[in-house]
């Protein structure tokens, strides 16, 4: 994500599409959420996913794997917006500072 | 590069046009695809007489009534990104309103050309000429070429569409005529047979475009870390303007025998002062430098042409040997130390060992008349200041004061 004036297309066109997700904006972050998985609903019995809804950068991993939960983020896309914080009904995320 | 031959004179047709018709019969012979304009004087006429055309089915272009500049430089921004060859015109007020778009169709690389008749920019509103609309887009990205004729417009028109689609240079481009002094006073003007500029642009050949078939966006964000390299492109893309340019014109002389350059020298060689401005006060300059010459006068005169990109080490190499430059340009930038083409003329001199003494008058604004008694004040003025060793930055010329 650094080339060279002249190793790029001509007048930023975007000639591969998708290419955004080279763009790694968790770089922008400030804060970043952590998770506690005691009282995280996901983990106990795979319900409520509010943090997965609201994330507005697909940051939020919710996995299920031989009837088993686990849970987390893709900081390479995290902005640290804290919606997933606010939107946790059991306060199971925190966010903390860079 | 085609091969063009030279046009045999009986196929060449003589009318008596002004300054926008001329234009305007240029770009019917350019092969357009898309026109998008909003009317305004004193460019009124180029959109006129190409609607006549294009509602006569005399041309196959789309002609768009937009009903604002800022949407027919859209349009002409959104035409040119799927291939299509495209022209517009205005002026003043009209330039202004487009300003948004002006940069995005050259940070966009969309050859489009776009044809001024210069006029002055309100407060108090005026119709008439002076510079100020296209030297206030001078950093816009846009090429600039000024022209001195009807000729010389049309010309210059049929030459911009392969200069601005040069894929080395792929910019937009400003061919602009002094508002009503050109615009609207008849000339004598050949016209070429519409086959002869055919074969001499071609079709129009996209470096990109938008296809449906084959998706890419265009235009699309870029912030600290890639805006700055685009910039760098354009930089490469304007400086190989010059080649481009002689290229193409050195081609066009093959089909012509015209030929006009980046700019013009009159008299320079032996010349001690030489007087350095564009567009209508080059003839004037050139009527002045022969009554003066008859009185023994050493003085000669730099027209230019191309005002972007600045063909700044030819202009030293043509006036370096001369004891003064005399810029009259029609412009004022308000609070600067001097005026925009002074700038850029002090600038292209800096680096000479000796250099000439830079003296300049802003003239003729609002369409003031710029009589050679004008031309000759600033002449006379500049040997008084040549004695003294020493010149204002600028000053005004021919304001009751």
């Amino acid at each position: 994500m650094s080339k060279k004036y002249d190793e790029i297309p001509i007048a930023g066109n975007i000639v591969e599409p998708g290419n955004s997700k080279g763009y790694l904006t968790g770089g922008w972050r400030a804060k970043k959420p952590i998770h506690k998985d005691e009282t995280c609903l996901w983990i106990k019995n795979g319900t409520c996913g509010l943090c997965w809804i609201y994330c507005p950068d697909n940051s939020v991993k919710l996995i299920e794997k031989d009837g088993k939960y686990s849970y987390e983020y893709d900081y390479d896309y995290c902005k640290g917006c804290g919606i997933c914080a606010n939107e946790c009904p059991t306060n199971s995320i925190h966010m903390e500072d860079e | 590069m085609t091969s063009v031959e030279r046009v045999p004179e009986d196929q060449i047709v003589v009318e008596g046009l002004t300054g926008d018709a001329a234009i305007a019969h240029a770009l019917k012979q350019c092969d357009l695809d898309v026109l998008a304009a909003y009317p305004i004087t004193p460019q009124t006429i180029i959109v006129e007489d190409y609607q006549k055309f294009a509602a006569n089915g005399e041309v196959d272009a789309k002609v768009i009534p937009v009903e604002s500049e800022h949407s027919a430089m859209s349009a002409c921004v959104g035409a040119s990104a799927v291939g299509a060859r495209v022209a517009t015109a205005s002026a003043s007020a009209g330039l202004a309103l487009m300003w948004e778009v002006l940069y995005c169709a050259s940070g966009m690389r969309m050859p489009i050309v776009f044809t001024v008749a210069n006029r002055a920019l309100s407060a108090p509103i005026n119709i008439h000429n002076d510079w100020s609309d296209t030297y206030g887009a001078r950093d816009s990205g846009f090429i600039q070429i000024y022209c001195q004729s009807g000729q010389e417009a049309y010309d210059t028109t049929i030459m911009a569409f392969k200069i601005a689609e040069d894929h080395d240079v792929l910019l937009p481009i400003i061919v602009a005529i002094d508002g009503f002094i050109l615009s609207h006073n008849v000339e004598r003007v050949e016209m070429l047979p519409t086959e002869a500029v055919h074969k001499f642009l071609g079709k129009r050949v996209p470096f990109i475009a938008l296809d449906p078939t084959k998706p890419i966006t265009m235009g699309p964000l870029a912030l600290t870390d890639y805006y700055f390299e685009f910039k760098q492109q354009q930089i490469d893309a304007i400086n190989a303007v010059p080649d481009v340019f002689k290229k193409v014109e050195a081609e066009f002389e093959k089909m012509t025998g015209r030929k006009y350059g980046m700019f013009e020298t009159y008299k320079t060689e032996d010349a001690d002062i030489i007087l350095f401005t564009h567009s209508s006060p080059g003839g004037t300059a050139k009527a002045v430098v022969d009554a003066l010459r008859e009185q023994g006068e050493k003085v000669g005169v730099l027209r230019l042409r191309m005002f972007r990109p600045f063909p700044a080490k030819e202009i030293a190499e043509a006036v370096k040997h001369a004891k003064a430059v005399v810029v009259f340009e029609k412009c004022l930038s308000f609070g600067a130390p001097a005026n925009p083409l002074a700038m850029e003329v002090r600038t292209a001199l800096y680096d000479l060992e000796k250099r000439p003494m830079v003296t300049d008058f802003v003239i003729g604004l609002g369409g003031r008349d710029v009589p050679p008694t004008t031309i000759v004040e600033g002449y006379e003025k500049t040997k008084e200041y040549l004695k003294k060793g020493k010149a204002p930055f600028f000053e005004t010329l021919g304001v009751r004061k």
